[in-house]
């Protein structure tokens, strides 16, 4: 056999006219936001569609590259925010200095304990122990040690909470947060994957909304660890922050750390598409017992890929968390972290990392300009049926125009869906006759 | 005793009222995942949309309920189910029908759906705004106090009108699904398409017809399960969020497809609910003086707090899909 294997993968051989006009018109309203809302503004808005380029990555290659749908971003997202934010601020002395990481630590290694005892407790059957009789066993004494293992803990939290605020950071350097958020999120990617991908696709959908929402939920509440509501900041930056060197040089050196990192994911994405692991990974996707018949093990497979985007995920989420310089759990919300994502990835093009990465920028720069535009909207509205109908309107209607938003973005997830199903910039698949 | 009364209010009534509400809910969400094979996300909104066509209507027409002795949001309560219907109909016939038509996996239709709650939700918001208002326009929440003939009790069973019913209308609303779905010729081409669309549509059943039915009935009951729970608590644009999980857990508990499985999952995820953030110590108050020391110095003895609910819907999810990804009633979609 002389004659190269045509790859599956169409070989870039023509001009690539679509790609080039979409970009040049994206450079062009990037242009045009700078000339309308100046330097700083638009390097900050720049910023942000590049951590929200890493979190559509991460999104496309669960969705694209293996169909997996993960309705949870948000989750991951807050997961790597507390990340950076916990290793990068001071360390908190009134902490440290009582004997309160101690009695936590004992706490938490009381928790290891019981988790540890609970564990042994269904092996019991291992040596001889009937199976019924062990699960009565492993049942009631996961009970009684959660029970026992959580009085303490909260006992500990509430001393801390009234006596050092909360337990503050780490004081580590900033990219040590991400690492770990990314390290976290995967983790808890681990968890529910290996709980769902077994099953209908549906079903991961459904889990991934509901630990998004507990993840919120703990970070919200958890005022030990979090301050929760209280909010915490500033955090520190990997770069010179806008005190030192003014607001824009600091945005845009932000921006070449987040668009560096951009680059990287996306040199070693490419070269995972186009490895033997990314043909596998679509042929499962496209096929999936056709690929089963071949030996391949789908849910390890699936398993990976859906890490691998939990990942991405707490990455993004961690330089996002930082360059907002203040890390406030209520502030994560499904709207703005879970479907914008969803949009860029749908509407960019599922599968491919360029479309993905120009989906995320255009979608922000509208999502971001659209603010403004519904408040305009919505006071012509007002005018008008004040003039023509004597209508009185009601007096919230910022917030309420903004919920024009949420129909937008809806609506426009259903008319992708139905109209271009591809996205923008279609996924390349040659196929081979 | 006072203790009992305490543990029947808080957990007894607690837990079948939002047993009930989610029982209703997970019917809804299992019929349409049973036709249509996927997961209906838009089902919390269509539920708070129902509640929104009552406040509306009871705004309008605040002095319906006194010609009946009811409250007016009960007695519009058909219009607002007969209009959640329409919605839930004519949502199908834009957005899901040309998904369907094109073959897609029914994971996009799961998005599908996700976008339509987003559009439901701005629109709510968008006309009620982001507040919470009361479905009692007019009239006001009865609520009975029954004092237990026993010696020594203080304080009496509470439970109020619009929870006696949220009971009523469950049972007629399951026994009547119970009917329609055993009994009618539509009910029974509706199972048969469960268990296999292709051969329900060989045998003449006209599946477009059984899909509309299906919209008709879940739209129905998500009107109802919706204005119920506003009736309970008040009525909040954002409701549906919270709602989501646990009747989805309730349906996948109960077994995917089988109705009386996601009425028994809905009052085990209720039940769960209340009883993990019910605070057991006040049970062991009474043996205060036969217990050991440690056991009654415990201030909390709640598994989770209020505020991590929702972790326990997500914690029986979990559990379910490990250990019986089929439902306690075998469900049919895997």
């Amino acid at each position: 056999m002389d004659t190269k294997r045509a790859d599956i993968v169409a070989a870039p051989s023509r001009l690539p006219l679509r790609e080039m006009l979409l970009f040049v018109a994206l450079l062009a309203a990037v242009l045009g936001v700078y000339a309308v809302m100046g330097g700083a503004y638009s390097t900050r808005m720049l910023v942000e569609a590049a951590c929200y380029a890493i979190l559509a990555l991460g999104l496309t290659i669960q969705w694209g590259y293996a169909g997996q749908f993960n309705a949870g971003v948000m989750g991951f997202v807050a997961l790597g925010g507390f990340s950076a934010m916990f290793f990068s601020i001071p360390i908190n002395e009134a902490f440290w200095g009582s004997e309160l990481p101690g009695e936590l630590g004992r706490v938490l290694l009381y928790m290891v304990a019981a988790i540890l005892v609970v564990l042994g407790a269904t092996r019991l059957d291992r040596i001889g122990v009937p199976k019924r009789l062990r699960t009565i066993i492993a049942v009631v004494l996961g009970v009684v040690l959660y029970l026992v293992v959580i009085n303490a803990f909260r006992d500990v939290t509430d001393q801390i909470e009234s006596r050092a605020g909360f337990i503050g950071g780490l004081g580590l350097p900033v990219g040590v947060g991400w690492i770990v958020g990314g390290a976290l999120a995967g983790a808890v990617g681990f968890f529910i994957g290996r709980v769902c991908l077994g099953l209908r696709s549906d079903y991961l959908a459904i889990a991934t909304l509901g630990i998004a929402e507990i993840i919120k939920a703990f970070l919200k509440n958890s005022d030990w660890l979090t301050r929760g509501t209280a909010t915490v900041s500033p955090l520190p930056w990997p770069v010179p922050g806008p005190a030192e060197v003014g607001f824009t040089l600091a945005r845009a050196m932000y921006l070449s750390v987040t668009a560096v990192m951009i680059a990287v994911i996306f040199f070693l994405l490419s070269r995972a598409y186009h490895a033997p692991w990314g043909r596998m990974i679509r042929a499962i996707r496209d096929n999936e017992l056709s690929a089963a018949a071949m030996g391949k093990d789908i849910n390890r497979r699936r398993l990976e890929i859906f890490v691998l985007g939990c990942i991405l995920m707490g990455i993004g989420g961690a330089a996002l968390g930082s360059f907002n310089s203040m890390f406030d759990p209520q502030g994560y919300l499904p709207l703005n972290h879970t479907f914008l994502v969803l949009v860029m990835v749908i509407l960019g093009g599922p599968g491919n990392n360029l479309g993905t990465i120009f989906g995320a920028v255009a979608v922000y720069i509208i999502w971001i300009m659209s603010e403004p535009l519904a408040l305009f909207l919505m006071e012509l509205a007002v005018a008008f049926g004040e003039g023509a109908f004597g209508w009185e309107a009601p007096t919230n209607m910022d917030s309420r125009a903004l919920q024009a938003r949420v129909f937008v973005i809806g609506l426009l997830i259903t008319l992708v869906l139905r109209f271009a199903p591809k996205g923008l910039l279609p996924e390349k698949v040659k196929h081979v006759a | 005793m006072n203790e009992l009364v305490f543990f029947i209010n808080n957990v007894v009534i607690a837990g079948s009222v939002t047993g009930s509400i989610y029982a209703i809910g997970a019917v809804g969400v299992t019929l349409i995942f049973s036709i249509m094979r996927f997961a209906h996300f838009a089902h919390g909104d269509m539920m708070t949309f129902g509640a929104f066509m009552v406040l509306l209507l009871a705004s309008a027409f605040p002095g319906a309920g006194s010609a009946f002795g009811v409250p007016a949001a009960l007695v519009l309560l058909p219009v607002a189910m007969a209009l959640t219907a329409l919605l839930a109909v004519g949502i199908d016939r834009a957005f899901y029908k040309p998904l369907r038509a094109h073959g897609v996996k029914p994971i996009v239709l799961v998005i599908g759906s996700l976008g339509v709650t987003l559009m439901l939700q701005g629109l709510i918001r968008l006309f009620s705004g982001t507040g919470g208002s009361s479905l009692y326009v007019d009239d006001r929440k009865e609520i009975f106090r029954l004092a237990l003939p026993f010696e020594g009790v203080r304080a009496p069973v509470v439970i109020t009108e619009p929870q006696l019913w949220l009971f009523v209308i469950t049972l007629a609303a399951v026994v009547g699904l119970h009917f329609f779905l055993t009994r009618s010729r539509l009910g029974k081409a509706m199972r048969a398409m469960s268990d296999n669309p292709d051969l329900a549509q060989a045998s003449g059943i006209n599946t477009n017809t059984i899909v509309a039915v299906t919209w008709v009935i879940a739209g129905g009951l998500a009107a109802i399960a919706g204005t119920l729970l506003s009736l309970d608590v008040t009525f909040k644009p954002d409701l549906s969020f919270f709602l989501l999980l646990p009747i989805f857990a309730a349906a996948i508990v109960g077994g995917v497809g089988h109705p009386f499985g996601a009425v028994a999952g809905g009052f085990v995820v209720g039940f769960a609910e209340t009883l993990a953030v019910f605070n057991w110590s006040v049970l062991l108050r009474p043996f205060r003086d036969s217990l050991p020391e440690w056991l009654t110095q415990a201030g909390n003895l709640a598994f989770v707090g209020t505020e991590y609910k929702i972790v326990v819907p997500f914690f029986i999810l979990v559990v379910i899909l490990v250990w019986r990804p089929t439902g306690i009633f075998k469900g049919k979609v895997i």
